[in-house]
């Protein structure tokens, strides 16, 4: 048998499976220590031990059989499963507007990857039509699958072949874009993109889903009809984010690329704006802004886009004993830029002083965010702030961490005069750096206080 | 409603269904139904946590009881082996707004679906493998969390957590072997709070709580056995002493099939005493749906050309009908061939129009009443007359008129036609609500293996031979050996249920092994403390302290037996306290036998054969406890002499 037949199995059960003649999809009669089971044997995870084997009972259960209790097994026949999207040509009609999905992998349709247990995106138009039949009510969609790669290993590389390819679809006419995206680093590719492609006529509009479209429950599906309807019509040119408000079934929310933040592990309204507020809410029926102060859609094709990045820029997180050689290490490896994120308003201990001053002279360009996020660096308030700027090392506003390790890396990547990288720093491209921080721009309220207890009680979490 | 009566009604052309009464059936009526039945039995564990999370288990709240809601709508998604589940579609078709209460006590990030499960319960898993054993299953080698889709939102992911521990058992049911299918390891759901129109509230204080669903094949042949194996289940379960107790603790979904029918599932069934009327009507709607379903291949030759005539009416037409409420729509739907059997009787009291109604209640969400026919009532023949010429409805045919608010009219229209196509094969497959009157109502339609989907958020978990042979090394005994037990005690037979369903097998043997008579024991538990209790729980070791304490002040066996029953009612009393509130007094033979003396000379009695018992009830207080009240009465007729 092919080594398909045995997919996933290895060790003792791979011997088994052999033993006996049969394969996955093989229709069995298994006689064990334990009774008798009678099922379909299903592929294995590889991660998972070499000692079971995977049986698909006629109740749709799964069990696992010991190997070792195996008596005998006889084949009763075969029934390999296909599992498909069912696939729908997708409607278009002239008087919609076209809106682009470039994948990069996540979850926002999928289907079972039965070698690791995991799910693995669906991703044509056919696919997502009949999946999700609401999109064809809102555009006509074409689908470009630009890499498969899970959120975590997004990076330069795939930054700008996405800014690329954004600027083709620029040119070529479409009216909005979205992108579909693991959500761990989404506002990392996010920022990215703001970065790159500055000033789009069209809304670009990235989105994933916090629980795979294989669960009822599943964010995915309004995730997507939220981002269509906010590609297709929307007046906001500019590159968002466009996830859960609340973890109900509600409203999505639109969120500026450059103060957007991923804030829970598992949360469907994990995505938040930091030290601001959100762009517009979403839903099906259409997009409603909640500020005048964004880039409009244009008619024009015309989008600049700046594809550059320098690799050797490093975030570091500070923390009270750091020690220099962490520095030091940072220069001897050759990094040209460092992003930390100090405490408070932006502080490091006394013992790394020296390191930054080594690390300054060395020509690298060192920039401050707070690793409180909210809120902006102040170095003049403490002496330690005055003493660290007199080092050498640039307070980068309100910048995000990210963000700020993001653009520093962007702008490392054009220019290696570090005025120029400054000014590139601290001018404003996409809302980055804000000149002032609204008073409800910071709302973690929290728990258990009698008033929040109420709001809670009236306001759909 | 009207209460009808079930027997079909004027139709010469059908066979009668000869229905009977519960009460008049024989085991010749479920064999000539071909009546089967199988079960499937929740047991709630005892717990100190649920099964994915670390909630507290058990705790609960007033519906209304809530810190914080949200909302869900649930779509269908694809099963394993790629195919969209029949239910699924069905719910996602009804478009309901899902309302989950969450209460910070009880409910976590894991219960509403934003936080992965954490490892599964161990102490729940241990309970799960000692039943699993109990019911003589195959034990599998390795646990597999699988998702039971569950559309109706009653859980907040749209499916349960569930793993089989082990299948192909078997338990004994009159007298014979009964298969259990499968044993598994579950999360509980939600308990509904309301569902009116669009609009469904759960409450989570039970979701996620751990349980095992015990599945027996469909080898139960009358409503009876049905009963009698819920019982055997429930006592097994029990017998463990790690199962809850209560209302809600153990739930039966039922299905039922008559011969040519379909399997049918009761669900939610909350008392074991309700299951024989519910499979009883069950099977005899299957067998109605089955003449209805014979009565339309005789009238329609051609099954695929026989189609619904629906025309939307006027708003004149609406206000004539005068039956439909202010603002809403409302359609007629022509039934050709249909005359007489929307008003055949399948239930006490119901009617296949009546399963059409339900189904329009579910599926398009409107509340009832939302339509009439032309076999029954509900507006005047005129008005009528000009309906069936609206839809061109001929003597033969029938007519539904139906209405709701616009938005749903389209759903609403489709599933009138919907379910008379299926009256044509007869019994829908279908998930049934079981109502305290013995009758059920559409819940949905009955979902297939589609809808399970290995859970791609957890790992197998292997049970070792090891934890198979601990467990079987401190197994209870089997209900059968427990059965034989209360027979060698002599225990009354209305004591068994009792005994057996409060697992208080183990505390009468250690009355028995302290030197207590097995038939007092048994009486003692079964009778006097089940009548001072009821559905409390019994707190053996009272019983045992209550039973010590007494015997070393030498306090005698009917007095005993009072104190038991005192210690379980004033739960923190001390002994001396509960002889206290018995007014007992220590005395010795020769100080009662001198009271009776006593007492004789102040009694007067009219009747001679009076004398004895008022003397005893004169010197009853100061003997009662020293010695036994028969010792008693034996020395008042002596000295009545």
């Amino acid at each position: 048998m092919s080594e398909d037949a045995h997919k996933g199995y290895k060790g003792e059960a791979l011997d088994a499976l052999v033993r006996f003649q049969v394969g996955v999809w093989s229709d069995v009669d298994i006689n064990s220590t334990r009774g008798h089971f009678r099922g379909i044997i299903l592929p294995r995870s590889e991660f998972d031990d070499s000692r079971h084997l995977v049986l698909k009972l006629a109740t749709g259960y799964n069990v696992g059989i010991d190997v070792r209790t195996l008596r005998s097994v006889v084949e009763l026949g075969r029934r390999e499963a296909h599992y498909k999207i069912p696939e729908k040509e997708f409607p278009t009609s002239p008087n919609k507007p076209n809106v682009k999905l470039l994948g990069t992998g996540g979850t926002i349709a999928s289907r079972l990857d039965y070698r690791t247990g995991a799910v693995i995106p669906a991703f044509s138009p056919g696919e997502l039509y009949g999946a999700v039949p609401e999109l064809a009510d809102i555009c006509n969609l074409s689908t470009e699958k630009l890499f498969a790669v899970f959120s975590e290993n997004m990076g330069p590389t795939q930054y700008i072949a996405l800014a690329k390819a954004i600027g083709r679809e620029i040119e070529n006419g479409i009216d909005g874009i979205v992108i579909g995206h693991g959500t761990d680093t989404m506002h990392h590719t996010a920022s990215a993109l703001a970065f790159m492609v500055q000033r789009p006529p069209v809304p670009i509009v990235m989105v994933g889903s916090q629980r795979s479209s294989d669960r009822p429950s599943s964010d995915a599906a309004r995730n997507l009809i939220h981002s269509t309807t906010a590609a297709a019509t929307s007046d906001i040119a500019e590159v968002m984010v466009c996830m859960f408000g609340p973890t109900s079934d509600e409203y999505g929310l639109l969120h500026r690329a450059t103060r957007v933040r991923k804030m829970h592990s598992s949360y469907r309204s994990t995505f938040r704006t930091i030290g601001d507020i959100p762009l517009a809410t979403v839903t099906r029926d259409g997009v409603k802004p909640l500020r005048q102060d964004y880039a409009r859609r244009r008619s024009d094709r015309h989008v600049d886009i700046l594809p550059y990045f320098e690799e050797r820029v490093t975030l570091t997180y500070y923390y009270p004993n750091m020690h220099p050689d962490i520095i030091d290490a940072l220069v001897e490896k050759g990094y040209k830029g460092i992003v930390i994120a100090g405490t408070g308003l932006g502080h490091i201990n006394k013992p790394v002083y020296p390191a930054i001053e080594r690390a300054t002279a060395a020509g690298i360009a060192i920039y401050m965010t707070v690793q409180t996020l909210w809120g902006y660096v102040h170095m003049f308030v403490y002496d330690t702030g005055r003493d660290l700027m007199a080092k050498g090392i640039i307070p980068a506003e309100n910048m995000l961490p990210e963000v700020a390790y993001i653009k520093l890396a962007w702008a490392l990547g054009q220019t290696s005069d570090l005025e120029k990288v400054r000014e590139l720093m601290l001018t404003p491209i996409a809302g980055e750096i804000t000149e002032r921080e609204p008073t409800d721009g910071y709302l973690i309220f929290q728990g258990g206080m009698p008033e929040i207890q109420e709001f809670l009680r009236k306001v759909h979490k | 409603m009207k209460k009808a009566d079930a027997k079909p009604q004027k139709s010469d052309s059908l066979n009668p269904l000869r229905y009977v009464s519960r009460r008049d059936a024989t085991p010749e009526t479920y064999r000539n139904l071909g009546f089967r039945c199988g079960l499937e039995v929740h047991q709630q564990l005892r717990t100190a946590k649920k099964l994915f999370c670390r909630c507290p288990a058990g705790v609960y709240q007033d519906g209304d009881d809530y810190d914080a809601q949200l909302v869900r709508h649930m779509r269908p998604t694809l099963s394993e082996l790629g195919e969209y589940d029949g239910t699924a579609l069905m719910e996602y078709r009804t478009k309901k707004n899902i309302i989950y209460r969450i209460k910070g006590k009880t409910a976590c990030t894991y219960d509403i679906d934003d936080t992965p499960p954490f490892a599964v319960n161990r102490e729940a898993l241990g309970i799960a493998i000692e039943i699993a054993l109990l019911l003589e299953t195959s034990m599998v080698g390795e646990l597999h969390i699988t998702r039971k889709q569950y559309l109706d939102g009653s859980i907040p992911t749209g499916f349960q957590r569930t793993a089989i521990v082990g299948i192909e058992g078997a338990i004994p049911v009159a007298g014979k072997r009964v298969g259990v299918r499968q044993l598994s390891l579950e999360e509980d759901s939600c308990r509904e709070v309301s569902d009116v129109g669009h609009e469904r509230t759960y409450t989570t204080d039970r979701l996620g709580m751990p349980l095992v669903e015990t599945v027996t094949e469909p080898e139960l042949l009358t409503p009876d056995e049905a009963a009698e194996a819920a019982n055997v289940i429930r006592y097994l379960g029990r017998s463990t002493g790690h199962v809850n107790v209560g209302i809600g603790a153990a739930r039966e979904d039922v299905n039922v099939s008559v011969e040519g029918g379909t399997r049918v599932e009761i669900k939610g069934v909350q008392h074991i005493r309700w299951i024989p009327e519910l499979t009883h009507n069950e099977a005899f709607r299957q067998k109605a749906l089955l003449l209805v379903r014979d009565e339309l291949a005789r009238r329609v030759a051609d099954e695929k050309a026989w189609d619904a005539i629906p025309v939307r009416l006027s708003a004149e037409d609406v206000v004539r009908l005068g039956v439909v409420p202010e603002g809403m729509s409302a359609a007629a739907v022509g039934l050709p061939q249909f005359a007489g059997l929307l008003g055949f009787g399948t239930n006490p009291g119901r009617t296949l129009g009546d399963e059409i109604s339900d189904r329009l209640k579910v599926i398009a969400c409107i509340e009832k009443p939302n339509m009439i026919h032309s076999d029954g009532a509900g507006s005047s023949p005129a008005v009528w007359k000009d309906l069936r010429r609206q839809v061109g409805a001929k003597t033969q045919d029938a007519v539904v008129v139906l209405w709701g608010p616009e938005a749903d009219m389209k759903t609403a229209v489709e599933t009138v036609v919907e379910r008379c196509r299926l009256a044509f094969s007869g019994v829908p497959n279908e998930t049934r609500k079981g109502l305290p009157d013995g009758t059920t109502l559409f819940e949905r339609v009955l979902p297939g293996p589609d809808r399970m989907y290995p859970d791609t958020d957890s790992s197998p978990i292997p049970i070792e031979e090891e934890t198979i042979e601990s467990t079987r090394a401190r197994l209870p005994r089997s209900i059968a050996e427990r059965m034989g037990q209360l027979d060698a005690w002599r225990a009354p037979a209305d004591t068994h249920a009792y005994v057996l369903r409060r697992n208080l097998c183990p505390l009468i043997e250690s009355l028995v092994e302290s030197g207590m008579d097995s038939r007092s024991a048994a009486t003692l538990i079964g009778h006097r403390v089940r009548r001072a209790m009821g559905d409390r729980e019994v707190n053996a070791e009272r019983v045992r302290w209550a039973v010590g304490e007494g015997k070393a002040l030498e306090i005698a066996g009917d007095a005993l037996r009072d104190l038991v029953v005192l210690a379980l009612l004033e739960p923190p009393a001390s002994f001396d306290e509960l002889l206290e509130r018995a007014a007992y007094r220590r005395a010795t033979e020769k100080e009662i036998r001198a009271e009776i003396r006593r007492r004789l000379h102040d009694v007067a009695v009219r009747r001679p054969e009076a004398l004895v018992p008022v003397l005893m009830d004169r010197v009853r207080p100061l003997a009662w406890g020293n010695v036994p009240l028969a010792k008693v009465a034996q020395w008042v007729e002596e000295a009545t002499r």
